[in-house]
């Protein structure tokens, strides 16, 4: 990263909620500090969050279970909402969904913020609803969410298992903002994590203005669908 | 293939209280209670069932693909899934099965997503995600685009392999094939019955489902 081109950066701790309007033509950069990171994401179409991130239709437009370097996420309308541009890691899980208050108690124990204070244990799923009614979002916006740093693999019988490791200390992913996407993301750990311990990660997010994508962008041209994904998005815009 | 739950289902059909064909292409949907049985029939064979659920007396909170997949940790629906919402209920249980493998991750068909699939000038083909508005619009409580989450393809076969690729593969059903649920809560169904031409798994020729209800007495 050209260290001039960062607009700002900052820490997002862990088990925290962040939230922010990713302006076209800039990107995200987030930053696995210690390893064993996970940022649950879901991504919006600020000027009509009616637009949302779309599971189903990013997994088969592509042809995959797994995120990076080249890949796209997709709104429900066919538009490119952010291009994954720098990958460290290889593999980002769109699968996995997030955690909830039921299932963090039963695995870590009982929590309160009477005795813990900011250490009080967090879950995704109330993390994710927070910090989207700060932006008049409630439960009917809530989207599958994707989960960076982390990877879940499938076996042929179907069954899911998280793989422990998957992402090092200082690894990180770019996201470019193909739209003004309004980004909603939390740092709580992925609810596959077999580790018996509450022991979220802190993250670095740095804001970078990029330019625009290119004819031979490697997302654009990684397959004839993205191709289209890109024309519809740049469409909006005119 | 492995992965499978085979279970044939007691309740006879000539028992129902609910019983209805869905054509190619039609959407449907109605509410199921709290102890009634539910059941799919593929009638003519890898017909994709795009079904969607509510809980009846809150639709904010809805069948979640992430949590159901999650929560039983295998990405295939069979006997024995637990069908769960955003909000963690469980909406229905699979209780019967002779398909054995229905699909929750490759969503449903939308003008929008045909286009990037399959051509621009796609757009003007019948969609599940548009036969799922115009039910809701019909419907008239309250439901929208917002409601439309990532639905469950019946009969439909999408697995992951292991370099983490999602594929679309022949189907495994055939004619007469059923998948049956009971409802856990009650809940409101949303059916599109697909009308996806661009896609060899349903033979580019999609076909009626039988959808039957029995109220539980017998079961």
């Amino acid at each position: 990263m050209e260290e001039n081109s960062v607009l700002w950066e900052e820490t997002i701790q862990p088990g925290a909620a962040w939230s922010h309007v990713l302006k076209r033509g800039t990107a995200l950069r987030l930053m696995d500090l210690e390893g064993g990171a996970n940022v649950g994401a879901i991504f919006y179409n600020f000027e009509c969050p009616v637009e949302r991130y779309n599971m189903p239709d990013t997994l088969k437009a592509q042809h995959i279970a797994r995120l990076t370097k080249g890949f796209v996420l997709y709104s429900d309308m066919g538009r490119i909402l952010c291009s994954i541009v720098e990958d460290q890691v290889g593999w980002h899980d769109p699968i996995g969904g997030t955690s909830r208050a039921k299932n963090v108690e039963e695995k870590y124990g009982p929590s309160r913020y009477q005795e813990q204070r900011n250490d009080c244990y967090k879950n995704g799923r109330d993390s994710f609803l927070i910090e989207m009614a700060k932006w008049g979002l409630d439960p009917r916006d809530l989207a599958a969410n994707v989960n960076f740093f982390s990877r879940v693999d499938v076996a042929e019988d179907g069954s899911m298992s998280f793989a422990v490791g998957n992402s090092k200390a200082g690894d990180f992913v770019e996201t470019r903002a193909e739209m003004n996407v309004l980004v909603i993301l939390n740092t709580c750990q992925h609810p596959l994590d077999p580790n018996p311990r509450y022991a979220p990660k802190s993250v670095k997010a740095s804001i970078r203005r990029v330019p625009a994508p290119s004819a031979d962008d490697p997302c654009r041209i990684s397959r004839a669908e993205n191709g289209r994904g890109f024309t519809l998005t740049e469409r909006y815009f005119l | 293939m492995s992965g499978i739950n085979l279970v044939e289902s007691k309740l006879d059909p000539a028992k129902t209280i609910y019983s209805r064909e869905i054509l190619a292409g039609e959407p449907w949907i109605h509410p199921v209670k709290k102890g009634q049985y539910f059941r799919i029939v593929d009638l003519h064979g890898n017909q994709a069932v795009d079904t969607l659920f509510y809980n009846e007396h809150d639709y904010s909170d809805r069948y979640s693909a992430q949590d159901t997949i999650q929560q039983q940790c295998n990405i295939y629906l069979t006997t024995g899934t637990k069908l769960i919402s955003t909000a963690g209920t469980v909406l229905l249980t699979i209780v019967a099965d002779t398909c054995g493998r229905h699909d929750t991750l490759g969503g449903a068909c939308a003008t929008e997503s045909n286009m990037v699939r399959y051509a621009l000038e796609k757009r003007h083909m019948h969609a599940c995600r548009n036969s799922f508005m115009k039910a809701v619009i019909e419907w008239d409580h309250g439901m929208s685009k917002r409601d439309i989450a990532n639905n469950i393809n019946f009969f439909m076969n999408v697995p992951v392999t292991k370099e983490g690729k999602l594929t679309f593969e022949d189907g495994i059903s055939d004619p007469g094939k059923y998948v049956e649920m009971r409802a856990e809560t009650d809940v409101l169904v949303l059916i599109s019955n697909c009308p996806q031409l661009n896609n060899p798994c349903n033979a580019y020729n999609p076909t009626p489902i039988q959808v039957l209800i029995w109220d539980g007495t017998e079961a």
